[in-house]
């Protein structure tokens, strides 16, 4: 695949995430749809502002707890009652009440490894390459103290100028051109 | 929160509410990230870290000495014989996993309660928790006998055409700690990513920004990322919950299940969830006394934490002890000659003091606790979380060994001494544990910074009507 060239964005930082919500939601309002927002911790206000409100790692987590609840089960099932029979103390070889307890420490198994790997998964992580760390002001502040407004150039909307124009209108401490 | 007693004008109070501010005042999000990473990043290690880490790298060595001549010699060497087969192995698994469990309760179930004073203390309780639950797993896979073939206890196909056994609690046991352990370090890593992104952003060094941005992931603080993070955060959190009480119960259901008089009973799995909060937390004192002196946290890790914890610890504290209390009721309203017997022998039988300690250290010396004062006076509460964790330990012992050596049948009674090579692998995982810890404190960030920065003021959106400053500010 060939690398993508030119710019890649504008990148706007504020000092506050006051100020940072206020440009998000008028950059959406005023039609901007792809932009995205950085900050140093979790800032729900910005994702709603950039019309991000749901996400499917809930979903995925719970077929991934139902997955493993049906796995354990389904083997110890199989084990007891087919692969390897053991009477013990004359207890039904279908012991439901003791399968229970790994078949539920599988689902929270199962569940918790959904979760977490589903939410790396959509976020697109690992990914130790992106163009706004090319930023010089990024790195500095992106995960310390500043937050951070890019309008990206693949949207329609995007023109170096107007953006511009349109980011200096919300007074950030500063914009750069994003290359790839 | 009792705050009558207290100076009005002093500033570690919040003065809206009196209650201890859960950061220090005056800190912005760089004074909190820097005073976090500065641990980390400082080429100068602090003299008194090599000093703790020679000797804690000490006590691990003697537990591979003590390993190693197990698995030439095998288990003959400890104590371990019948009647008492389980011994400081099973005494110790029990201890340390219930070690591990505050970790997990201070990372998922404070956080649903939304208490947000956790968030100084969770990564280091987490941490605890792996390594505690390092430290705890090893002790069933050396007991076996034959540790090379440990894997013999999950179930695969395997050419003996065999599968394990699924009505034991021991295999409970084998899912229940390797998922606690699992979920343990995902939640932890989880947890640790947009920090590991602030370290690689912060570092200095080609090493440094190489290493922590591998373990970053790539992380740059979208806010897209962070609601699926918050998504998958609440998630494993509401996940743990269950996962660290039932960790807990499976392994109660070890004695439970058994019919050996003291153990076999229905309160031993609420009872044992507790008294493994309870020395968990005592475990989180010890270690975040230490620590927030030494680094000079006081401002992150405030008196507001050691005195909650202290409320907890009380709390659980009560509840074991009514546990204990409804052993003794119930081996008298039982009727049942042989309870009576055990809880008889237990309090007055050849280790008798052995339950006198227990009570003393988990009861009695407690109680100190209710006082406003001790609870906000870091030494002494260093003091009593020592005090627990011994007390908890002898909780185990007394439940391990008073029940093995006076069964139904005099004939099958005996004694239990512990050896030198057993009191040489318990030294030596209280070793192995401090040695990890002291390599978290120095390579990672010990308190979450991400966390630490949306506890400040400063973290909230303010409403639309505040005026944007001028374009020149």
């Amino acid at each position: 695949m060939p690398l993508p060239e030119g710019t890649y964005g504008l990148l706007a930082e504020f000092d506050t995430p006051t100020h940072l919500v206020q440009a998000a939601s008028a950059a959406y309002s005023s039609g901007y749809r792809r932009l995205d927002c950085y900050s140093p911790y979790p800032l729900e206000a910005a994702a709603a502002a950039i019309g991000f409100h749901r996400d499917e790692v809930s979903l995925v987590t719970l077929i991934g707890g139902l997955l493993g609840l049906a796995a354990m089960f389904g083997l110890e099932t199989w084990i007891s009652l087919w692969a390897y029979p053991l009477n013990i103390a004359g207890r039904p070889y279908f012991s439901w009440p003791a399968f229970v307890i790994p078949a539920y420490e599988w689902t929270i198994l199962y569940a918790g490894l959904s979760a977490a790997f589903c939410m790396l998964a959509l976020n697109g992580l690992p990914k130790l390459y992106h163009p706004v760390f090319n930023a010089p002001n990024f790195r500095n502040g992106a995960t310390t103290d500043k937050f951070f407004l890019c309008l990206e150039a693949t949207d329609p909307k995007f023109d170096v100028v107007e953006t511009r124009s349109f980011l200096e209108a919300h007074a950030p401490v500063s914009i750069v051109e994003v290359e790839y | 929160m009792a705050t009558k007693d207290a100076p009005v004008n002093d500033p570690m109070l919040d003065p809206r509410t009196g209650e201890f501010l859960v950061i220090g005042p005056g800190h912005t999000f760089k004074s909190v990230t820097e005073k976090v990473s500065r641990i980390v990043l400082t080429s100068h290690t602090p003299l008194g870290w090599f000093f703790g880490f020679l000797i804690a790298s000490g006590f691990t060595g003697m537990l591979l000495v003590a390993v190693t001549w197990l698995f030439l010699k095998g288990v003959g060497i400890w104590a371990i014989t019948i009647p008492v087969a389980w011994g400081f192995a099973i005494i110790n698994f029990v201890w340390w996993i219930g070690i591990g469990h505050a970790g997990t309760l201070i990372s998922a179930i404070l956080l649903l309660f939304k208490q947000g004073w956790r968030n100084s203390i969770n990564r280091f309780a987490e941490a605890m928790t792996i390594f505690a639950v390092i430290c705890a797993g090893m002790f069933p896979l050396i007991h076996v006998g034959r540790p090379w073939l440990g894997y013999w206890l999950f179930p695969y196909p395997s050419t003996m055409n065999y599968w394990p056994q699924f009505r034991s609690p021991l295999l409970w046991d084998v899912f229940a700690v390797s998922t606690y352990a699992t979920i343990s370090v995902v939640f932890w890593y989880i947890g640790l990513i947009p920090d590991l992104g602030t370290m690689r952003d912060r570092a200095q060094s080609k090493f440094g920004q190489f290493t922590f941005g591998m373990l970053a992931l790539g992380w740059r603080g979208s806010v897209r990322h962070w609601v699926r993070y918050e998504t998958a955060s609440i998630l494993l959190a509401g996940l743990a919950t269950p996962l660290v009480l039932s960790v807990h119960t499976v392994i109660s259901f070890d004695f439970a299940v058994a019919l050996l008089p003291g153990w076999h009973t229905t309160i031993f799995p609420p009872y044992f969830v507790a008294g493994a909060i309870y020395s968990g937390f005592a475990m989180v004192i010890t270690l975040a006394i230490p620590i927030r002196k030494f680094y000079h946290l006081e401002d992150l890790i405030t008196l507001r934490h050691i005195d909650n914890m202290g409320k907890v610890m009380l709390t659980t504290g009560l509840i074991v002890a009514y546990g204990y209390s409804t052993e003794v009721f119930m081996a008298w309203y039982s009727a049942s000659r042989w309870e009576w017997f055990m809880m008889w022998n237990r309090m007055f039988g050849a280790i008798g003091w052995s339950y006198w300690v227990l009570i003393t250290c988990n009861i009695a010396l407690p109680q100190l606790m209710w006082i406003r004062k001790f609870r906000l006076h870091a030494g002494l509460m260093f003091l009593m979380s020592l005090i627990v964790n011994t007390g908890m330990w002898f909780e185990r012992f007394v439940i391990v060994v008073t029940s093995l050596t006076r069964d139904y049948l005099p004939s099958s009674w005996g004694t239990y001494r512990a050896t030198r090579w057993d009191y040489m692998t318990f030294a030596g995982t209280l070793g192995l544990f401090t040695f990890l810890f002291f390599l978290f404190v120095r390579f990672l960030p010990m308190i979450p910074m991400s966390e630490l920065r949306l506890m400040l003021p400063q973290a909230k959106v303010r409403a639309e009507a505040e005026p944007l400053p001028e374009a020149g500010d």
